[in-house]
């Protein structure tokens, strides 16, 4: 392949957008700034595609340096891109989804007020990630990282007036800024012990490290402080509670940020660093826990919530759980596998979901719903799509890549089978939140009665161009968002297929090739044995994923009325459900109110007041007091100035005679 | 001869009397004229040892002081006057602001 020189075009083409509309959208027309917003997405999405297509493996990984940044002694930062086949897929899939769902979004957000702004932060969040995942050392990597949380804050917060969008902002940086500093701290150490942050280098030097058996050392300390950064970003136990809040944003936000790409940028991290985690068993087990106690949390939640962009939310937490779970088993190519496929679904569920919003005025309470698969026929066509794709059922894309993940659990070296079932028990309960989400969105009858109720404080209440009048009961969503829904729905119909025989996991195989022949023999081996025991997992999955399918139909279509006395039954448990465990009081009363009493008695009372505030109160008063008195010597009186030359000379006089000076 | 001491002496007297007449009057000329008693007293020793030390250079700055004093006399007059005008007063103690 001849380098393509053109690689930092693809980050900086967004940026060039978000500028443009950033300064002056706010005095363009709605079409000049739909115009800058989609071309310069567009472009990136093209450049894309143009590097996709001369892209050989042969020579990746390919370098780009675009200019140098630190020079300190020998330690060296450069803004650097780097090419290989991992920055590939997310390339695509960054530009891809990103510019389908600026497309939605001119039909989403074309009402609102803030509609220049609104595309300059999505071209902003493009740059960010782009960034990201373009890097080719930690630091570019970590101003990315932080730059898409800004982007994120940014959107979340969008409707700023509104107090619980601002909180939401707030809580996804703070909770997010915990994280980097896990992030952080790992750079530091490898600043310490690799004297650099390039990949190449840091890479190849802990390629001469053997695994550290012990458990602990260096690399483990480093790879669960890179983990702590990943949970943060992608919503993982901890530190996930920010992703249900961030449902605050705009839909398109939720869809692009919050589901397809930013809250993937952990996966992505740790799957770059795989040489690292190849080397610490123990981290890679942290993060295979982590990662398949998110999904089953965060799955049960989604059971019980009524809000359908949470219940979303729930499920993207629980398929990051799954994400992390693969690479925690060392499957990092089936992790970014479905990545992949869950940006296409997820994202497309996103949309859906807020295309649904759109259509029946800005509700977003699922009981209020119902029956809308007659009034929205192509929402409801590429949604049903999606929730068997999510739900693992063949030939759709989940089933490939949650297979996969679920396969490579059991049998990997690092797997167990305790993570498989805790896998298929977490698909059979995703199986069964998305189809009761699907009942009880498109099935049944209209429960919205007249659909005007602007309750609940949704603001986002615009009316469709294509009808002036409001408001007269659900209707379809024009195409401008119907077309990216559809191409979303193909992907994730068709996009599992390339899994198919290995043939991703054989394409990403050199950016993952770490492990010794052996090691890689060994495993061969293991699979050729197990091609049966991998065909009975695999019926067992899809299993699963029927049983939820049949049990939510049960519950929410035929007997319509069981939920809630099966909800009524369960009582205490319920409860814990449906307040999400009560996880974010637990939060409240463990770090958040301690820290704000502490900050207000000790930080703000004690420091700030009575030590900042008061030295600098009390030396501007002293300087007030001793001025005062001074100021009398200043009468303007020419003969008491004349007095005061004269004492002064006086004194200096008595002072060298009394010193002696005068005698030599 | 009349020894060094002497002159050292009636050059303090007049260097005094200059600081105490810019000290107590109240009149802007006689302050003036003050500040020109100072300066001849400074000029009185400087002669005084440049004689005592057969050097030169104490004579030339005498004509220096003389000349810069002459120069501070016309401007300070020219002071003197606007002030006046303004004023209509040469007492000092009723000329003591900045402004008018």
């Amino acid at each position: 392949m001849t380098p393509n020189p053109y690689l930092w075009l693809v980050p900086i083409l967004p940026l060039a957008g978000a500028a443009i509309n950033g300064f002056f959208g706010r005095r363009s027309s709605k079409k000049a700034i739909t115009a800058v917003a989609l071309i310069f997405c567009g472009a990136a999405f093209f450049m894309a595609l143009l590097i996709a297509s001369s892209f050989s493996s042969a020579s990746a990984p390919y370098y780009f340096n675009l200019a140098h940044w630190l020079r300190a002694g020998s330690f060296q930062v450069d803004f650097s891109f780097y090419l290989d086949q991992l920055s590939l897929v997310m390339l695509l899939v960054v530009t891809g989804v990103g510019f389908l769902i600026h497309i939605y979004s001119v039909g989403y957000m074309w009402e609102d007020d803030g509609y220049y702004r609104f595309m300059a932060y999505m071209n902003l969040f493009m740059f960010f990630m782009l960034t990201l995942v373009l890097a080719k050392n930690y630091l570019v990597m970590f101003i990315g990282w932080e730059g898409v949380g800004l982007a994120s804050y940014l959107l979340i917060g969008f409707w700023f007036t509104k107090d619980s969008a601002a909180a939401a902002g707030k809580k996804a940086f703070i909770v997010n800024r915990i994280g980097d500093f896990g992030f952080l701290i790992a750079l530091f150490l490898m600043i310490k012990h690799f004297g650099s942050l390039d990949f190449t280098h840091v890479f190849a030097t802990v390629q001469t490290f053997s695994p550290e058996t012990a458990g602990t050392g260096l690399l483990t300390a480093i790879g669960l402080l890179l983990m702590v950064g990943a949970a943060g970003k992608s919503a993982q136990i901890p530190l996930y509670v920010w992703l249900p809040d961030a449902m605050e944003g705009p839909t398109p936000v939720s869809a692009l940020i919050h589901a397809a790409t930013m809250v993937t940028a952990g996966v992505y991290m740790v799957a770059r660093s795989h040489m690292i985690f190849d080397r610490a068993p123990m981290a890679m087990m942290v993060v295979a826990i982590i990662g398949t106690l998110t999904a089953l949390f965060a799955a049960t939640i989604g059971i019980a919530q009524t809000d359908i962009k949470k219940v979303l939310a729930y499920s993207t937490i629980s398929q990051l759980g799954y994400m992390f779970m693969a690479c925690g088993v060392g499957a990092f190519s089936a992790g970014i596998f479905h990545l992949m496929t869950h940006a296409f679904f997820k994202g497309l569920l996103f949309l859906a979901a807020g295309s649904v919003i759109h259509g029946i005025g800005g509700e977003q309470d699922m009981r209020k719903m119902g029956g809308l698969r007659q009034y929205m026929p192509w929402t409801f066509l590429t949604m049903t799509i999606a929730t068997f794709a999510i739900a693992g059922f063949p030939p759709f894309a989940g089933f490939f890549s949650k297979d996969e993940i679920l396969w490579k659990a059991y049998s990997s070296e690092y797997g167990s089978w305790v993570f498989w079932l805790i896998g298929v028990i977490t698909a059979f309960i995703t199986s069964f939140y998305m189809f009761r989400l699907w009942f009880l969105t498109f099935f049944g009858d209209y429960r919205g009665g007249a659909a005007q109720d602007a309750d609940g404080g949704h603001a986002h209440r615009h009316d469709d161009q294509s009808h002036g009048h409001g408001h007269g009961g659900p209707h379809e969503s024009p195409w401008v968002m119907l077309g990216p829904l559809v191409v979303l729905a193909f992907l994730s119909l068709v996009g599992g297929w390339i899994g198919i025989g290995g043939r991703f996991e054989h394409f990403l195989a050199p950016v993952f090739q770490s492990r010794t022949a052996a090691e890689l023999a060994r495993e061969t081996a293991g699979e050729a044995a197990g091609a049966g025991t991998e065909t009975l997992l695999m019926l067992i999955s899809v299993g699963a994923a029927f049983l939820g399918l049949f049990l939510a139909w049960t519950l929410y279509f035929r007997r319509p009325q069981l939920p809630a006395r099966i909800a009524a039954s369960l009582g205490g448990l319920y409860q814990a459900v449906t307040h999400k465990y009560y996880i974010d009081e637990l939060y409240n009363v463990l770090f958040v109110k301690p820290l704000i009493d502490g900050s207000t008695a000790i930080l703000w009372h004690g420091v700030d007041q009575n030590v900042i505030d008061a030295a600098v109160n009390d030396s501007a008063s002293a300087a007030r007091h001793v001025s005062d008195n001074v100021r009398h010597m200043q009468s303007g009186n020419l003969r008491s100035y004349a007095g005061w030359v004269a004492a002064g000379g006086a004194v200096v006089i008595a002072y060298m005679i009394w010193m002696g000076v005068w005698v030599r | 001869m009349v020894p060094l001491s002497y002159y050292l002496l009636l050059s303090g007297i007049l260097f005094v009397c200059g600081v105490l007449g810019f000290l107590i009057k109240r009149n802007i000329i006689t302050i003036f004229m003050s500040i020109e008693l100072m300066l001849n007293g400074v000029n009185l020793s400087f002669v005084a040892f440049a004689a005592h030390w057969q050097a030169l250079s104490g004579q030339v700055f005498v004509f220096f002081v003389m000349v810069v004093a002459a120069a501070e006399a016309a401007v300070g007059l020219a002071i003197i006057i606007a002030v006046y005008r303004t004023r209509e007063t040469l007492n000092v103690d009723q000329v003591n602001l900045l402004k008018l």
